[in-house]
């Protein structure tokens, strides 16, 4: 169904394209017109995403949460961007400018470019990379020099200690977060998001049934990238006040706030891709007929949902146990199941 | 004073990769000194080489505005020392100076002071507990200790109309009798409560981050803790029993039932088991109390002007809920206390943290000094 609707939106431009006499450039304009709707979307869920995190966490806290402005508060974050836009910068003033000026572009593109490699439905993906999954890897890796040089640039220790424990913390994550996704590739020999949904269409079964252990190293990690809760040492309000945002404020300060809740969509989303199957309609539930986009947000929601649990339940671990945890116990854990993977795959005779 | 202090703690020290030390002014604003602590850190990477705590920042000069005051009046400021546990400072203060003038509360107003210290034990472990796991990063028990808490500032609020600052306990007696539905409301509430310890313990206890972040941290070995003049809770996770109302009973403390809340292992951990503990100890206290109470007087007849005698003075001390609440009153004949100093056990428990952090993480800091349970007016007062 998501085919259909891609293919009617696409004659809606050609004949658009047509009218204006844009037509020798449809190639370069449908770039630029799916840029822009991936862009648009993913900041109207993210924004959703903050007010359902407000939600979630004051059901927990048996609060009430935003319901002022709009139907539920709806609109409360909405609120809270423009505050955050319309706010002066203040800024410090021996900071290190142009790094200081970098920083929240650089983690608010990089992770946002993330989401380009994702499918949302069959075929519906702004970029179908043959290698989506390395890319992934690469550009999410940006953040830390965000975080790195925020840091360094604020001229402040404690956004200092923040950037570095986010360095150390983000490097350290980053292997078992890869190779928690090598014994999926080992078995589709795919490195495409979309063929691995494929595969899983055609197998029967969802990763997460005979990978549920690369499933959980992969959430653990993919917590500790974003920095969030128990992992969310670099920016430990209780020890660092703000870590490495303490000196941002403003749209800077929002383009940090939003570009942690855009990792967080980027992981969940290859997450739901992976180990969830995608676009995949849940099993025993195929009768529904639902667009294969809904089935996919709906996975990605309940992800992020899991997410949002561990940030109101957990407490912070310390920055030394955090390395341990990620060394001595994720990394092994990973590479384990690597070797099981790879002795299964072989003796089926599967893979590539 | 600042440069002094500054200049004590400089950066230095050799190191095998060439790197330096430095100074971190955790405070006064921060999110993790509760209030308007200063903590002058010195670090080396992560790890904590000193940790220096600097007063004053709420500095109110109560003992001297005490000096100045009648002896009644002294007990509204007695309000402002502690502002979590001002029932527990009201009643040292009420009863060091009906010890002074040889004064006795009539047994209904004693009864009336111990349910209200003990729900005030129990309204301050809640909020400390909450603090305490937001130092450590979890945020949630915050709220479900003040939920609770709520309800007991209800309570409070139905009887003397205060919610924070009650002026409730008098020299000699308690401001005003309790309404006849506050004792099945207090029952209710006992019994909404207890169950909800378990789910805190559900919440926290065992949850493995919160015991990989507390257990064997900050560790108060028994000499350490009565060398520094650690006391009350804090002093009883190392295993020391040191609960002036067992060792010297005060009220009715020795006519109820109740054990003393001892752990061995000196750590974080332990010291909320003990705060865990306590709870339910306070519990059954104000049951207790609440079958003993009978009809009576609130309070003893007092002379138009309260004068203690000349040249008298005296130390008495009752567990708050942070430990021992001494007050040492010395006398003059006239209305006014000549000097009124009150021994808290904020102070004390405070500057433990120096030899506790030594070579731990930035993070333990937060949550050694979550674990003491102090309160900054306490200290500076």
């Amino acid at each position: 169904m998501g085919d259909q609707i891609v293919q009617w939106v696409a004659g809606l431009l050609r004949q658009a394209y047509a009218m204006l006499g844009l037509s020798p450039i449809a190639g370069i304009l449908d770039r630029i017109v799916c840029a822009v709707a991936m862009f648009g979307f993913v900041s109207v869920f993210v924004m959703f995403l903050v007010w359902m995190e407000r939600k979630v966490s004051a059901h927990m806290q048996s609060r009430i949460g935003p319901n002022r402005v709009g139907p539920f508060g709806l609109l409360q974050t909405l609120a809270d961007a423009v505050k955050l836009t319309t706010k002066e910068d203040v800024h410090p003033v021996k900071r290190d400018k142009i790094p200081y000026f970098i920083a929240p572009i650089l983690a608010f593109v990089a992770t946002f470019m993330g989401m380009v490699v994702v499918p949302f439905d069959n075929k519906v993906v702004v970029a179908d990379l043959n290698i989506g999954v390395l890319y992934i890897i690469a550009i999410t890796s940006f953040t830390v020099i965000a975080i790195l040089s925020a840091g360094w640039s604020s001229n402040n220790k404690y956004s200092l200690l923040g950037g570095f424990r986010s360095a150390a913390q983000i490097v350290s994550y980053e292997v078992p977060l890869v190779l928690s996704i090598v014994p999926i590739i080992m078995i589709t020999g795919k490195l495409n998001f979309s063929s691995i949904v494929q595969y899983q269409q055609q197998a029967g079964y969802w990763f997460v049934v005979p990978q549920f252990v690369a499933f959980f190293t992969f959430i653990a990690s993919a917590t500790a990238e974003a920095n969030r809760a128990p992992f969310d040492i670099p920016e430990a309000e209780s020890e660092l006040t703000g870590g490495f945002h303490t000196e941002y404020s403003g749209v800077k300060f929002a383009m940090f706030f939003l570009g942690e809740y855009v990792a967080v969509v980027v992981s969940s989303a290859v997450a739901a891709t992976i180990f969830l199957g995608g676009w995949l309609p849940l099993p025993f539930f195929g009768f529904l007929h639902l667009p294969g986009f809904i089935w996919f947000m709906a996975k990605v929601l309940f992800i992020i949902y899991l997410i949002m649990a561990f940030r109101w339940t957990f407490p912070r671990l310390r920055v030394d146990q955090l390395m341990d945890f990620g060394w001595k116990v994720l990394i092994p854990i990973t590479i384990l199941n690597i070797l099981i993977t790879g002795f299964v795959v072989l003796l089926l005779g599967k893979g590539a | 004073m600042t440069d002094l202090l500054l200049s004590q703690i400089k950066p230095g020290g050799e190191s095998p990769f060439g790197t330096d030390e430095y100074v971190v002014n955790m405070g006064p604003q921060h999110p993790a000194t509760h209030g308007v602590l200063r903590l002058v850190v010195k670090l080396d990477g992560e790890t904590v080489k000193e940790t220096m705590p600097v007063l004053g920042y709420l500095h109110r000069s109560i003992e001297k505005i005490c000096e100045n005051r009648t002896y009644p009046q002294c007990i509204t400021y007695t309000d402002r020392v502690d502002y979590v546990s001002a029932m527990s400072v009201n009643l040292a203060f009420a009863l060091a100076t009906e010890r002074l003038m040889g004064l006795e509360a009539p047994p209904r107003a004693q009864w009336l002071r111990m349910i209200f210290v003990e729900l005030q034990r129990l309204a301050s472990h809640l909020l400390w507990m909450g603090a305490f796991a937001g130092d450590i990063g979890a945020l949630t028990p915050f709220l479900y200790g003040l939920r609770e808490r709520e309800r007991i500032l209800d309570l409070f609020e139905m009887t003397c109309g205060q919610r924070l600052t009650y002026n409730y306990i008098r020299i000699g007696g308690v401001m005003i009798d309790i309404l006849p539905e506050f004792i099945p409301k207090c029952k209710a509430f006992l019994d909404y409560f207890e169950p909800r310890i378990v789910e805190y313990e559900e919440l926290l206890t065992y949850n493995p981050i919160f015991l990989e972040r507390t257990k064997g941290v900050g560790v108060i070995s028994a000499e350490v803790g009565i060398n520094s003049g650690v006391c009350g809770p804090s002093l009883r996770g190392s295993g020391v029993s040191c609960d002036v109302r067992k060792q010297q009973p005060y009220l009715f403390y020795d006519q109820v039932k109740f054990t003393e809340c001892l752990q061995n292992d000196g750590d974080c951990w332990a010291r909320y088991r003990v705060r865990m503990d306590e709870l339910r100890e306070s519990i059954s206290i104000v049951r207790q109390c609440l079958e003993r109470l009978e009809p009576g007087p609130i309070e003893t007849k007092l002379p138009p002007i309260l004068k203690a005698p000349p040249a008298s003075e005296i130390y008495s001390r009752i567990e708050s809920s942070r430990g021992e609440m001494g007050i040492y009153l010395v006398g003059d004949g006239t209305a006014k206390p000549y000097k009124a100093k009150y021994r808290c056990a904020s102070f004390s428990n405070t500057f433990v943290l120096d030899q506790l952090t030594r070579g731990w993480k930035v993070a333990d800091i937060m949550a050694v000094l979550g674990s003491l349970d102090m309160i900054v007016p306490e200290v500076d007062r």
